[in-house]
């Protein structure tokens, strides 16, 4: 049985559908990937699937963990959910942090709600948490105020808080953005170390190609609101086959490059209200026939990958990826 | 320096004076310190380095906007006029700020065109039919619609914002163009657009640009030379060509390996450890050496030299040995 499974999940703001019916599937101990631009829906589907959308938001689908149904469950229920068996850490570390609490005894509140320690036992399991996680002395700087940590430690001091449920699911919102490039490879390090160390799945969303690719073996690329590609993050980078792949990593300077002109995706993003007919795509994609302005194309694929497209990019050498990916059979929805 | 640069900047220094508490004794901040670059016409200098490195400090030092400690800025052969006088005033329409958020760059009562058409007010470029022509060429050349000349800021996208922002920064036609993290805000598929426009308007109208990001990829693709830059100081400097393919200095490798490459695992790089000083806590020294994996005894004591190590490369290292000729 999956951890958790999502289908159909669609999410609306004030009547304006954001969401077009994810489905998604995520297995113990698995790090998934999700890419996308600002607006494509990758937060929403987790914020929706933790019940943290505001009351404007109407959520439709399922969205099951283990057995549990997470969608319209009540308020008690989720928050056994919430930071017990899935925890988020966000973009702005220092923003999620309270600014007048000391840290440590931030820490050692979610170690007493998830745990149920209290007093001294409570405070050293806070303290074994700001060491794993990386905090140097971390007895000393117990009683230190978020300010008095940098934006790295504060987002250390996230991760530390969400390991204090022992979840079976960190979703990591853009965790690196806010970051340092120095400072960004070293909490990315730690995910790795601490996923190898828990066996806790990692949800990582990200507009970061790079970055997703060194924590996730699987990758979903999300466009207004779908997902239109799913496949192993190393099949991915190979042969992306979605137009709209292809293009965000045309559209990426290389470090190893040249000076060469950038090949950019023409065109904006649609608004949510302003949907175009057929495929989200179509009006930038230069492959669009008139059937893709009509229609839009559900995500199938076979062989571990998956893509929403009528007109795939074809992949050059189509019978050595099949062969390498017939190890990993995924169903797709 | 040769004289062919349109900018130079000679050991500037800037040093903020910040005091803890109302009572608290004043410490000195050298937020910038000794930086020497300069800026050729239609070329691009890249300077990049994390937060608090100095880079948009020293960004505002090249345009005039702050006045430097020590040292000087010189502008077309001639050293920057003083603060906020009548010549440094007419240098504004030659020298341009393009900002990282459009959205707070802009002023959201007023219709972009106007916007756009400010500084040709300010400097008093030709008659109103003359000015309102251009205004539309320059929307234009920044790749939007004439008739978008009315619109509010609100009603156009980020990307839209920012070709607004450079729009209005290339109204005076100016000879250097100071571009701080201007697509660190845009999504990648925006950022192509943005990065393309910039190198576009470079060709045609030969415009020199000091490109501050954080970003190595778009510093890599937009820049002929990089300044890199660590706690103040200029660490190594090269074409750009060069210094990514083979970093010199400690730091810029680890710079340049904490990139993740789409496609690769998460082995074989430089991880750093700890965090970037505080310049009000400058380590003596090297001011790298506490996070340097390579550091010796001397590293601790002495301040390396900025000094040439190979043809068109400067490091500031002491395992970097300085070029014989020297």
């Amino acid at each position: 049985m999956p951890l958790v499974e999502i289908s159909n999940l669609g999410v609306a703001f004030s009547g304006v559908p954001v969401l077009h019916g994810i489905n998604l599937t995520i297995e113990k101990g698995e790090a998934v990937g999700l890419v996308g631009e600002s607006g494509c829906g990758k937060s929403v589907t987790w914020l929706a699937a933790l019940g943290l959308l505001p009351g404007k938001a109407t959520v439709s689908g399922s969205v099951k963990l283990g057995d549990e149904e997470l969608v319209g469950s009540p308020r008690e229920k989720l928050e056994h959910v919430r930071g017990g068996r899935i925890a988020m850490i966000f973009q702005d570390p220092s923003s999620s942090l309270n600014p007048v609490l000391r840290a440590g005894r931030q820490i050692a509140e979610a170690v007493s709600l998830h745990q149920g320690l209290s007093g001294a036992t409570a405070r050293a399991e806070a303290i074994r948490l700001m060491d794993l996680v990386g905090i140097p002395d971390a007895a000393r700087r117990f009683d230190n105020y978020p300010h008095e940590f940098s934006g790295g430690q504060n987002q250390r001091l996230m991760i530390a808080m969400a390991l204090a449920g022992k979840p079976d699911l960190l979703v990591a919102d853009e965790p690196t953005t806010a970051l340092d490039a120095t400072i960004q490879a070293q909490i990315l390090d730690l995910l790795i170390s601490l996923r190898q160390e828990t066996g806790m799945a990692i949800v990582f969303i990200s507009h970061d190609l790079g970055a997703v690719s060194q924590i996730c073996e699987r990758v979903c690329v999300m466009y207004a609101g779908r997902i239109v590609e799913q496949c192993s993050t190393e099949m991915l980078f190979r042969v992306p086959r979605h137009p709209y792949t292809r293009g965000l990593f045309d559209a990426i300077p290389r470090l190893d490059a040249g000076r060469e002109r950038l090949i950019p995706i023409p065109g904006t993003v649609p608004q949510a209200g302003r949907m175009p007919a057929g495929c989200a795509f179509a009006p930038r994609c230069a492959h669009s026939s008139e059937l893709c302005h009509n229609q839009v194309p559900a995500l199938s694929g076979a062989d571990g990958r998956a893509t929403a497209c009528f007109h795939p990019l074809e992949e050059p050498n189509a019978s050595a990826v099949s062969v390498s990916a017939s190890a990993e059979k995924v169903e797709f929805a | 320096m040769s004289a062919a640069n349109l900018i130079e900047a000679n050991d500037l220094v800037k040093t903020y004076i910040s005091r803890k508490g109302l009572f608290g004794t004043a410490t000195h901040v050298r937020a910038v310190d000794g930086v020497t670059l300069s800026v050729a016409p239609a070329t691009t200098l890249g300077i990049v380095g994390e937060s608090g490195s100095g880079k948009s400090t020293t960004g505002r030092l090249l345009l005039g906007l702050e006045e430097p400690t020590e040292g000087q800025v010189q502008f077309d052969g001639k050293p920057m006029p003083q603060l906020k006088s009548t010549a440094w005033r007419e240098l504004r329409a030659r020298m341009q700020l393009v900002f990282q958020d459009p959205l707070a760059a802009l002023d959201r009562r007023i219709p972009i065109g106007t916007q756009v058409g400010e500084p040709l007010d300010i400097h008093a470029v030709g008659s109103d039919k003359e000015r309102q022509d251009r205004v539309e060429t320059l929307l234009q050349s920044v790749g939007l619609r004439r008739d978008q000349a009315g619109s509010y800021p609100h009603e156009l996208s980020g990307g839209q914002r920012q070709r607004v922002v450079i729009a209005r920064a290339i109204a005076t036609n100016p000879d250097l163009l100071v571009c701080d993290e201007p697509v660190s805000a845009l999504d990648v598929s925006i950022q192509a657009q943005v990065i393309n426009l910039l190198r576009d308007l470079q060709e045609t109208r030969g415009i020199a640009m000091a490109f501050i990001s954080h970003d190595l990829k778009v510093v890599r693709n937009i820049s002929d030379r990089v300044a890199v830059m660590y706690l103040g100081r200029i660490v190594e400097e090269a074409a750009s060509k060069d210094i990514f393919r083979r970093p010199l200095h400690p730091y810029t490798q680890a710079l340049v390996s904490s990139v993740p490459v789409p496609g690769t695992a998460l082995k074989d790089r430089i991880i750093l450890q700890g965090e970037p000083p505080n310049p009000a806590a400058r380590p003596s020294g090297c001011a790298f050496h506490p996070r340097c994996s390579l550091a010796t005894e001397r590293c601790r004591v002495e301040v390396p030299a900025f000094v040439t190590v190979e043809a068109g490369r400067k490091a500031a290292c002491h395992l970097v040995p300085a070029a014989s000729e020297n």
